[in-house]
Order: C-alpha cells, then structure tokens, then sequence
C-alpha cells in the first residue's frame, strides 16, 4: 500500500503531512497513559515485528501480492496510541532508509496506513469484544475481523486522497472497484497474522495484550480457576 | 513466560522473517502498484528521491548474493526500527505502578 511520491498532488500531500503530524501528536500525548515499564519495550519489538512481516508479500490474486500494515495488530497489542506511533516509526524508516514509500507521501501513507488502520482496527476489536461472549477465542476473533476490516478502510482512505489530489484523471467508478476489491482480499492475510500474533500473545501472557487487559480476570475465573501463576499478575 | 523471555522469542521470530523468510516472499507488485499500473493512474509516479541510499529497495548496495543482500537489509532494518521504536516507547512511559510489575520473572 506504500504510496510513491507523484501518485497524489503537492497540496493534498502537504493537507494529508498536516492530518499525519496532528495524529502523531496526538497519539505522543496518548500513548503515555498506555506505556509503561512492561509495555514500551513490547511496543518496540511490536514495530520490529510489523517492519519483518512487511517484507513478506504474499500472493492473492492474479500477479498480485500483499502484505501485512499492522496498524490493528499494534492497536490491539499495545494500544490504539501507540499503534499508531509504531506503524508510523516503521514507516519513516522505510521511506527514509528503505526508498519504500514516497517522502512528500509520507503524510499520505502515516494517515492511511498507520492512523487509519489503528483507529478502525481498535474501534471494530473493541466493538466485537464488547458483543462477543468472554472467552479467549472471542479476543482472536474480534482481532481477525479488525484487522480484515481495516485494510479496505485504508485502500478507501486512499482512495479519498486520491479524489481530492490524484494526479491523473482515472475516474473514481473504475479507482475505487479495483481499490476495494484486491484489498478486502489482502485483507484475509492481515487478518491470519494478526489472530495468530494476538493468540500467541494471549498464550503466553493474557495480561500484556492491551485489548483485552479487562478481560484478563472474568475469563480467568470462569475457565482456568487451577491455574495458580495467572493470579501473580493481576 | 517472563517479560524477558517473550521479548527475545519475539525477536528471534523477527529476526528470521526479515533475515531469511523474506528471501521467499512474492515479488509480485503489491495491491495499489497493480492496481494503480492496471489502471493507470501512476502515470505521474516519482522516482523515490533516495532510490540510489545503500539500502533502497531492501537490499545491501554491492552484495551480489540476493540472499545475503535481502536478508542483511531485513536484520538492519528490524535492529534500527527496534532501536528507535523502543527509544520512544521507553522515553513516553509513565512510569510503573507497583501492580504492572512483571512478576512472573522466577516462574520462567
């Protein structure tokens, strides 16, 4: 999804810098409050992990690859600020030492692949959390939905960038199908890796998944009363 | 599992996915570039401005060995994306309540 330079003219480029520094500024003020001694080096390793599994395209469809954006997997993990802080760490060193994704789009790719992924990503897990039974199996789900659902809002996201400040003239009716269509199907493959990084997260140390940090007890309670280490963190 | 113990299989995990896994994955163009050549609304793409840095395009500038050159470029990029993501997340944190401590240190 990487946006090179020349896709999208300089005055939106320049609206979409201002939107990208407005929620990154936003997001260092909130992600604070989800940090701390136990979090922050999660969240780094959580931006060493998406920049690892960025490079892994895979196929979808006719000639067609994809590859993971992370900013669902990185809200649910350590929370929706500081999701947005690692997919934007991941995708400055990319355009900065990588040449992957344009610099006078960067502002076009933080808004559409680390914003907007997180913020829909976060808003679909929460939702479905908050509707699904309290089970462990629900958190996985609720992650897979987020993250298959937030890879068509950031084609779509684009795709506003597009109808505002696209350089070419390819109508909207033929941009938009064609936008939407391959990345609901790339987003089958965020949605896989994410449920299995959630999972296995949620495996190990349930407490350390931000998303389901009020989960942790009930579940706890009503599935696995024997197991006597949980108790030790909460 | 121990904080410590989960942050190193992770990266270990990392590690591997950009050093070696990445060697394997499609070379096909990626959604929006197929799309957008399909279509054609990349007509006025750009030259990426740093397309000739040492690095540019996953690969070590002078490793003929594509898979040294792909993999070499994946551990840099995990170490500087691990460095600079941990710097900030350590600098924003508050700082520890007593209940967040990672307890579980002398079960691993």
């Amino acid at each position: 999804m990487h946006v090179p330079d020349g896709f999208i003219d300089a005055p939106v480029s320049v609206t979409a810098g201002v939107i990208a520094a407005a929620g990154i500024a936003v997001s260092l003020r909130g992600a604070r409050r989800e940090l701390d001694d136990l979090t922050a080096p999660l969240a780094g390793l959580t931006a060493a992990f998406v920049f690892a599994a960025q490079m892994l395209n895979f196929p979808v469809v006719g000639g067609t690859s994809g590859h993971l954006l992370g900013g669902a997997l990185a809200a649910i993990l350590v929370g929706p600020f500081t999701g947005v802080l690692v997919v934007s760490v991941v995708l400055i060193a990319q355009a900065l030492i990588f040449a992957d994704g344009g610099l006078t789009a960067l502002g076009v790719n933080i808004t559409i692949m680390a914003i907007v992924t997180a913020l829909v990503g976060y808003g679909v897990f929460k939702l479905l959390v908050k509707v699904l039974p309290r089970r462990r199996s629900s958190v996985t789900a609720a992650a897979f939905s987020a993250a298959l659902l937030s890879v068509p809002a950031s084609a779509a996201a684009f795709v506003a960038f597009y109808a505002v400040g696209g350089t070419t003239d390819v109508p909207l009716s033929t941009v938009i199908p064609a936008m939407l269509g391959v990345h609901v199907l790339i987003g089958l493959g965020e949605a896989l890796i994410t449920a299995l990084a959630v999972s296995s997260v949620l495996a190990v140390r349930p407490d350390l998944v931000y998303g389901a940090r009020g989960l942790a007890r009930p579940l706890r309670l009503a599935t696995e009363p024997q197991k006597t280490e949980e108790v030790a963190t909460s | 599992m121990s904080l410590k113990r989960l942050l190193v299989l992770g990266l270990l995990v990392a590690a591997v996915l950009a050093g070696i896994v990445s060697y394997y994955a499609s070379s096909s163009p990626d959604g929006l570039e197929k799309v957008a050549g399909d279509k054609g609304f990349n007509a006025k793409e750009e030259e990426h401005p740093l397309g000739g840095s040492p690095l540019a395009d996953y690969g070590v500038k002078g490793v003929e060995h594509e898979r040294a050159s792909v993999g070499l470029a994946g551990i840099v990029g995990v170490g500087v994306v691990l460095v600079a993501g941990t710097g900030l997340f350590w600098g924003l944190r508050t700082r520890s309540r007593p209940d967040r401590q990672d307890t579980r240190k002398t079960h691993a």
